[in-house]
């Protein structure tokens, strides 16, 4: 999640994280029930980070239950049978561990750092919370209450998070990923013991999840301590398929704009559907990748920065992200914040203009090799961060990638050609698979 | 509940024995410059982190923001290169370098692969020696930085916390944001720059932690080239900051559903002989997990919020503790109220032996966690040496955790923890709420 209603300075001039990184000593195991284990070593520091995955997220849940994956997240903190209320975290606390959980469209991640003596500690509650949750109807207000104070901190209360949960829904015809992770309130507002429990004994199971230990720790000890905790619990027959509505062909170009008196800097944002990183088919998403590098990568000679930040001074900050770690088809982003005073009709002309020119004058050599020259750079400051590096795996393996993919990426981005962007470059002069959002003021405020 | 006793037991025997397994070497250049250095050859890159020892604080009045737009500009240009030339040569060796100003520092994070390191180190030098500050990065960045302050003015959680320091500090350089106000960097030129660099970058007062794949004789070498042409001194030490804030509450009309909270009073400075007890109590009361008593009574209990915590926050001459939390306009009152009341139980109550062994396991538990990469290594080496700690402090300072006993640290909680004292900044349109102030 990047924020765009600031602006940073942006001195590191590294590609971004999500070009993806490849490691030595990595692991992958399967248990008898089905989950699926993968290890990552890394011996310089006593620690380990234990993740469990959960092939569910949002994206998943039931029409009209918007928001269940992730109550059901908070919720499981509450406690089981085995571990009363606070026991979890507690026991967290007093091995000076920390511990947290994120749900998106497509997975439910819980991760727990620790002493390495500890592994095993975590593992055994992380594995009874599977399948032992226990919630009183106060446990399931309260937790509400949070979540509701949750999607005001984090949406409500920010202009510009409100702006994109509307052009999120404008961007998808069909598919789920227009729904906001957090659920509409509305909806949060109602949903029941049944909702929870239903989300949770259907998608908390064995065989749809993948366990990942990160650290200093031997993989044959691990797949040990993962059998005799995940690997006795039942797997599930009726694990439900991923509905997915797919996208009809999108046709016509969507324009919205949001005025708000809390904004104090608009900015135009467009985004365009666009194809995912595909198992054994990761060439699209690698030229886009270094599409958004080439055209809107950090520094200030990236395509757009050159044109409207330096040359037409238009701007006091442009950017391009390309995230393609999903399940479904994903979005490519375009931002510009026009300089004040600079209409943001005439920031839009100017980088549609960009846009255009790029396509015509093609992809400078120079700075394509820069470009790799940085992606293979980020593989080795990316072994530095355990923690990460295991997020990377994780969030790849869960939607929908394998071992080998993400062994391979590091090569596919590196053969990706100046053809090949300016192809993808080519795909954003056709608006009718796009967003376009206008940020304004509100008209009369300051 | 005796279904933990299985977990606490096995915790029990585990705790207290962990030691950060890190060897500290402290290494002293030829021209004078000390760092301090954790060798580790397992990833062909290193992470230096430099930190100057003046920061926005010292500016004068009328040149308020100078130190962030400076160090906004150090990567736009430098020696015979222009922006975009400078960039070129960072990006073609993938090194990356970070600028920032605090209000007592400035601070340098590089990383740099093995391969090139002369290059980059090179690169480095041009930045933080010779930086040409040119007008077009000059006009681009400084546009930057007036469009941060303003979004400065609508974000309710920069409000509340600026409103809360500028409560506290009053006129003293303290209450101003680093990055200025619109007005001082709407004027500030290029010659502030060239004048602020050069009082600001010099070597009395530098600090240096190194994590990677270097060795110390490396490391010295690399140094001396590296900061050894900056001038010996700069600006003198600011004057010491009074607290001004009494105990009440502070609102800030905002347009918006929830209310972003700012709570706190004086709290110890970093080198008071408390400060570990200070910090061990405040662990306790709204420290970092999930436990403290803060975030079980507004959150777990009632609901009312989303997060909540505190921390203590040391400058050079003035310590606070303050804590922050959002809540909806028609429930902060209660928020509020169960923080205040929270403030009194400790004040008058302290806390309960199991509460300070639980926060000595976590704190003694957590500490070797933090040593976990060459980035956060390098950092942690130059914040203990600005914060004027010895190199063994590492090896025992879970040994003083541990060492605090029940008796000291309820005697602290009691003149600490001031409810009188307390002051409150609420940025919203909070229901219900008695405005004391």
């Amino acid at each position: 999640m990047r924020s765009i209603q600031r602006i940073w300075f942006i001195l590191t001039l590294l590609a971004a994280p999500t070009l993806g990184s490849a490691a030595e000593n990595v692991s992958g195991f399967r248990l008898n029930n089905g989950m699926q284990v993968v290890v990552i070593e890394d011996h310089r520091a006593p620690i380990a980070v234990q993740m469990v995955w959960y092939f569910a997220g949002a994206a998943d849940e039931q029409p009209g239950k918007s928001g269940i994956a992730h109550y059901v997240e908070h919720l499981m903190f509450k406690g089981t049978e085995k571990f009363g209320p606070g026991a979890f975290s507690n026991a967290i606390k007093l091995i000076g561990g920390s511990d947290n959980a994120f749900t998106t469209h497509d997975y439910t991640a819980y991760v727990q750092r620790v002493a390495v003596q500890h592994l095993e500690t975590v593992m055994e509650m992380e594995a009874d919370r599977m399948r032992g949750l226990v919630l009183s109807s106060e446990d399931i207000e309260t937790e509400r209450q949070v979540v509701l104070e949750e999607r005001i901190e984090r949406t409500d209360s920010n202009p510009s998070a409100v702006f994109g949960e509307q052009r999120s829904a404008a961007q998808y015809l069909n598919h789920p990923y227009g729904i906001p992770v957090i659920g509409w309130r509305h909806e949060i507002e109602r949903l029941d013991r049944d909702d929870i429990f239903d989300f949770y004994s259907q998608h908390y199971v064995p065989n749809n999840a993948l366990l990942l230990v990160a650290g200093d720790v031997n993989p044959d000890a691990v797949l040990e301590m993962a059998e005799r905790h995940y690997g006795v619990i039942e797997p599930s027959t009726r694990i439900p398929e991923r509905p997915r509505p797919k996208e009809p062909p999108q046709l016509s170009e969507r324009r919205l704009t949001y005025a708000d008196p809390r904004v104090s800097t608009p900015y135009v944002v467009r985004t365009y559907l666009v194809p995912e990183r595909d198992s054994g088919d990761q060439e699209t998403a690698a030229a886009l990748s270094l599409l958004a590098e080439i055209i809107g990568g950090a520094g200030i000679n990236s395509v757009l920065s050159q044109k409207l930040e330096v040359k037409d001074e238009l701007a006091v900050h442009t950017a391009a992200y390309y995230g393609g770690t999903s399940l479904d088809d994903t979005r490519f982003t375009l931002v510009v914040v026009p300089k004040e005073g600079v209409a943001l009709g005439e920031a839009e002309a100017a980088l549609d203009e960009a846009l255009a020119e790029f396509v015509e004058t093609g992809v400078d050599s120079d700075h394509l090799d820069r470009v790799k020259t940085q992606v293979r750079a980020s593989w080795i400051y990316a072994q530095d961060d355990v923690q990460s590096l295991a997020y990377d795996y994780g969030s790849s393996l869960v939607t929908g990638l394998t071992l080998e993919d993400i062994a391979e990426w590091p090569e596919v981005l590196q053969e990706v050609t100046e053809e090949a962007i300016i192809k993808a470059a080519n795909g954003l002069l056709d608006r009718r698979k796009s967003v376009t959002g206008w940020l304004m003021r509100e008209e009369g405020s300051s | 509940m005796i279904r933990n006793i299985g977990i606490v037991a096995a915790v029990a025997l585990s705790t207290g024995g962990a030691v950060a397994a890190v060897d500290i070497k402290e290494v002293e250049t030829p021209l004078g410059i000390s760092a301090w250095l954790v060798e580790d050859h397992s990833i062909p890159f290193t992470a230096l982190e430099i930190r100057f020892g003046v920061g926005s604080a010292s500016e004068p009045e009328d040149k308020l923001g100078a130190a962030y737009l400076m160090t906004g500009l150090l990567a736009e240009g430098a020696a015979e290169f222009d922006a975009a030339e400078f960039q070129k040569q960072l990006e073609s060796i993938a090194a990356s370098f970070e600028f920032d100003a605090r209000k007592e520092s400035i601070s340098v994070s590089a990383k740099f692969l093995t391969e090139n390191r002369d290059e980059a180190v090179e690169l480095l030098r041009k930045a933080i020696e010779e930086p040409r500050f040119d007008s077009e990065p000059f006009n681009r960045v400084q546009s930057q930085v007036l469009t941060i302050l303003r979004n400065r003015e609508k974000d309710p959680d920069t409000i509340s916390g600026d409103a809360f320091i500028s409560t506290a500090f009053g006129d003293h350089p303290y209450a101003t944001p680093v990055e200025g106000t619109k007005n001082t960097v709407a004027s500030l030129i290029p010659k502030d720059m060239m004048d602020i660099h050069k009082q600001m970058l010099v070597r009395n007062g530098i600090v240096v932690g190194a994590a990677g794949d270097i060795t110390s004789d490396e490391l010295a070498v690399l140094l001396d080239r590296l900061l050894g042409g900056l001038p010996a001194k700069g600006l003198e030490p600011i004057a010491s900051a009074e607290l001004v804030m009494n105990g009440g509450t502070t609102v800030v009309d905002f347009p918006s559903p929830q209310s972003v909270v700012r709570f706190g009073h004086a709290g110890p400075l970093r080198n008071d002989p408390d400060f570990l007890t200070a910090y061990i109590l405040n662990e306790i009361v709204g420290g970092g997990d999930f436990r403290t008593r803060l975030n079980v009574e507004v959150r777990q209990k009632r609901g009312l919020t989303y997060g909540i915590g505190s921390y203590l926050s040391a400058f050079k001459t003035a310590g606070l503790v303050i804590g922050g939390m959002a809540s909806a306009n028609e429930r902060v009152a209660e928020a509020v109220k169960v923080v205040k009341a929270e403030w009194e139980r400790v004040a008058t109550d302290g806390v309960t032996a199991d509460e300070l062994r639980d926060a000595k396991a976590y704190l003694t538990g957590a500490y070797p966690l933090r040593f976990d990469s060459n980035e956060s290594i390098a950092k942690i080496l130059a914040g203990m040496q600005f914060e004027g700690l010895p190199a063994s402090y590492v090896k025992q300072r879970n040994d003083l955790v541990n060492a605090v006993t029940l008796e000291e640290i309820n005697e602290l909680a009691g003149s600490l923890y001031k409810p009188e004292e307390l002051h409150f900044v609420v940025v919203g349109q909070p229901e219900g709420l008695e405005r004391e102030q």
